[in-house]
């Protein structure tokens, strides 16, 4: 707080070195701002623009003029005609060109004439204009030459150099054609409201289970004993190890044919058939009569978010806890409060403010989530996430343009987020 | 001392209620006993498992029964009484009830399929459970208890129990993904529960890891990901330093909107920026190279790397920087002699922080890159999770991955934890 006041009383007598100060800060911070803008802040306001947009992933490779260059005629002694054929396609079948050029180099010693009044040949440099393709257009340019002595002596193969053609064609992306179709297959299917449901699910319950794992973990590390620097590391590896090497583990352990989990629940006959955990989307259960589809699959990638999140929140209870000075629990000790009393009574109100900042900022985390559930399922059986959907829509449909219309909700439900999180963020948690 | 009465205790009635509840030892020891059996004898089965590779069902109601017995046998003696000697018989008593009630099987198999395996995994079961109950029945008798005493002896197996949970789901699925890559594919379908190793076959037990780095390249991928991570930590430190300088010391009018949004951009997850970036990235022709990664990896860091550095500069003493100034130095001057020389263990932190998150980065890595070429190591490992390839490449690929960054973590725990801790909101 003392900074915002010092700021307001520099910036109120603004000197020659004040100016100087904050030109220096510009000139420091540009470069930042500048990267950010391109990668960050210019992609979130593009994914808006591309929404509107019928494009395609196939969209993204520019239509162009293709060339197929071959030599006709033999040419095998001094003064033989053949002629170079430069056969042309509009690569599109939906867009034209417009403005198409053709360029080549021609090879040594062989003499063109009677050139094609769209070319000119300018040394060895062959240059074409030639004009509008339509879509699926094909075209042919055919330059007769005449082999000269360098030719005969050394003969080229005329397609060494290679033809190169331009030409203009509306860019998919900066065009002016919008749609509102992306944004109404996105919202009109079926499947939304479930992804909905399951990103909100997996969300809560992933921030949760990791949320009450690190409680646990720092309860028990929240004592001097031997080994617990050991331990505090050995806790923070499935955070620290990559997102492949985990997600591979858990679906190998997992494996309904060849994992261990499955072997040992048949070989001790808890199960009869082996379970398909990252792949079966309910599981009949019936408790007191009551008969509900247990999401088994959604169940996994929540434990393994839980599984691989702890130790976040684990090492910041652990920091909170050991700050709780110690003659409260002597204090409470004298008084005969029992651990668990101890437990509800003075850890917990200490370390729940924390707990609640933890809570809102592993949600936005875990609601942008991607790498987890995208390697264990693919977000097939029921696991399908807002932010996997932006994959599959984009990528796997191929659909870019519903696939940003997705991130565009993301986008949004995050600033919802990041806006109670500033309100609700205590200034002294200090996150 | 009268200190300590002066902090706020639990409130009277709760202290009167806590003398004295009328739940007698036998009811807690009762359960408690029955509870560790059941599950030592589970745990011992699924170790001597997944060591032998033979099934073993343990018969974990009769390890109940077992450890109920024990457990009252231990309540029953005088606190003081409960010597070592005793905790033996004890144990002893547990084999024999343990033995009697499975009908001598405590692993169904029948005794004699691995029978020093078995002799040792139930004697580690039988003194693993008298420890466990002479730990946490320490001052429980039979007769009524004061709640504290009931409530001491259920936080200590529970606290057993917590160690006993966190150290099984931290470490089993590290054990699982190292002894898989040690395994062919024939065996582990054969018998997905031998994860034992076998020492006989020698350097045989490393072919995985020497097809991965012939036939499938790794040393190469391995070398990109060291380079890759590396410049990500170089340039993105680059731009953070002056960055975070500026909004943590300089004065300039629209600092604290700035350093706000700088949190807010660090919210952005990279799969809202993934569709744009590749379809600009495509048409710039930056897409499958690793040129385009390094522009995209330093630029989605840099927000956290300033909000750890910014918060790390503020703590530099002001007087310093000033003396500094007041001696002739240029505020560059200033950051180039007496911040950043402060600010190295911050610095390390932020930097083996970046590199772990680029070393470790999939998304990008996994849309940008085509070319077997120029992929990092998460990228090649993605490519190994096919049918052709048989699982153990897969699995030591990925243990290929992981053993770098874990050595580092190891090597500098401390700057790390740092790091997390300061920039692990994020994740």
């Amino acid at each position: 707080m003392t900074a915002t006041a010092e700021t307001s009383a520099r910036t109120s007598r603004v000197g020659p070195i004040a100016r100087r100060e904050a030109r220096l800060a510009y000139a420091m911070l540009l470069p930042t701002i500048a990267i950010v803008m391109a990668i960050v802040l210019l992609p979130l306001a593009a994914n808006i623009w591309i929404s509107l947009k019928p494009v395609e992933i196939a969209d993204l490779r520019p239509p162009a003029l293709l060339a197929n260059e071959r030599l006709r005629g033999d040419l095998e002694a001094e003064g033989d005609e053949g002629r170079i054929q430069y056969r042309l396609r509009n690569s599109s079948r939906d867009i034209a060109l417009a403005a198409t050029t053709l360029t080549d180099t021609l090879p040594d010693g062989l003499t063109p004439f009677n050139v094609d009044p769209r070319c000119t040949v300018d040394g060895r440099t062959l240059s074409c204009d030639l004009g509008a393709f339509g879509p699926g257009e094909r075209g042919e340019v055919e330059i007769p030459v005449r082999a000269g002595a360098a030719y005969v002596a050394d003969p080229a193969n005329p397609r060494d150099s290679e033809a190169l053609t331009t030409a203009d064609a509306p860019n998919v992306l900066t065009n002016l054609h919008f749609t509102f179709d992306n944004i109404r297959a996105v919202f009109s299917s079926d499947e939304f409201v479930n992804v909905l449901v399951v990103t909100i699910v997996y969300t809560f319950f992933g921030t949760a289970g990791a949320i009450v794992l690190g409680v646990a973990a720092a309860q028990l590390l929240n004592r001097d004993f031997l080994g617990r620097p050991i331990l505090r590391g050995l806790y923070l590896f499935p955070y620290v190890a990559p997102v492949i090497a985990m997600a591979f583990t858990w679906l190998v352990l997992f494996d309904p044919f060849s994992g261990s989990i499955n072997a040992m629940l048949s070989r001790m006959e808890v199960v009869g058939e082996p379970i398909n955990f990252f792949g079966t989307r309910a599981v009949p259960v019936s408790i007191f009569g009551l008969e509900f589809g247990f999401p088994l699959a959604l169940a996994m990638v929540i434990a393994f978010e839980a599984w691989r999140y702890f130790p976040l929140s684990f090492l910041f209870i652990l920091a909170r806890m050991q700050s709780i000075p110690t003659d409260m629990y002597e204090a409470a000790d004298m008084d005969g409060a029992t651990p668990f009393q101890k437990f509800f009574r003075l850890s917990l109100p200490q370390i729940v403010g924390i707990i609640a900042v933890l809570f809102l900022l592993r949600f936005i985390w875990t609601f942008n989530k991607f790498d987890d559930i995208f390697l264990l399922t693919g977000g097939a059986a029921g696991t399908r996430t807002l932010t996997v959907d932006v994959y599959y829509q984009g990528f796997a449909i191929g659909n870019l343009g519903a696939g940003a219309a997705v991130a565009v909700v993301i986008f949004v439900m995050l600033l919802i987020f990041a806006l109670l999180y500033f309100r609700a963020l205590p200034k002294e948690e200090g996150l | 001392m009268s200190v300590a009465t002066d902090h706020a205790g639990p409130a009277p009635a709760t202290r009167r209620e806590a003398i004295r509840t009328p739940v007698p030892g036998w009811l807690v020891a009762a359960p408690m006993g029955l509870f560790w059996g059941f599950v030592l004898h589970i745990v011992g089965g699924v170790a001597l498992t997944l060591v032998t590779g033979v099934a073993m069902t343990p018969a974990a109601g009769a390890a109940g029964l077992a450890g109920l017995v024990t457990a009252l046998l231990i309540a029953w003696r005088p606190v003081a009484e409960r010597t070592l000697p005793f905790l033996v018989v004890a144990g002893a008593v547990f084999l024999v009830v343990l033995f009697a009630a499975a009908f001598a099987a405590p692993y169904t198999v029948g005794l004699g399929t691995a029978p020093v395996g078995e002799a040792v995994v139930l004697a580690l079961t039988a003194a693993g459970l008298v420890a466990t109950l002479a730990v946490s029945l320490k001052p429980l008798t039979l007769g009524r208890q004061s709640r504290r005493t009931t409530e001491t002896a259920l936080a200590a197996s529970l606290g057993i129990f917590g160690h006993l949970f966190f150290a099984a789901i931290v470490v089993l699925p590290f054990y699982v993904l190292l002894m898989t890559s040690f395994k062919t594919q024939q065996a582990l379908i054969a018998n997905p529960l031998d994860l034992s190793i076998d020492l006989s076959k020698g350097l045989g037990l490393f072919t995985s890891y020497l097809e991965l780095f012939t036939t499938y390249d790794f040393g190469r991928y391995m070398l990109i990901s060291f380079v890759v991570s590396s410049a990500t930590v170089l340039i993105c430190l680059a731009f953070a330093v002056p960055g975070a300088y500026a909004v943590a010391r300089l004065d300039f009018p629209g600092r604290q909107p700035l350093s706000r949004s700088i949190l807010l951009i660090y919210l952005v997850p990279a799969i809202v920026l993934v569709i744009p970036l590749y379809a600009v990235f495509s048409q710039l022709g930056l897409r499958n190279s690793l040129v385009g990664l390094l522009i995209v990896y330093p630029a989605t860091t840099l927000p956290v790397a300033i909000y750890m550095l910014a918060g790390y500069f503020r703590g530099v003493p002001r007087e310093l920087e000033e003396a500094g100034l007041m001696d002739g130095l240029t505020r560059l001057g200033v950051i180039r002699r007496i911040t950043l020389p402060l600010s190295l263990p911050a610095l390390t932190s932020v930097g083996l922080y970046v590199f772990m998150i680029a070393w470790n980065e999939f998304l990008f890595a996994f849309m940008f890159l085509d070319d077997p070429k120029i992929f990092t190591l998460s990228r090649a490992v993605v490519s190994l999770n096919s049918s052709e390839v048989p699982r153990q490449y897969l699995m030591a690929g990925a243990v290929v991955t992981t053993i770098p960054i874990l050595f580092l973590f190891l090597l500098a725990e401390r700057f790390m934890v740092k790091g997390l801790t300061a920039g692990g909101v994020k994740g």
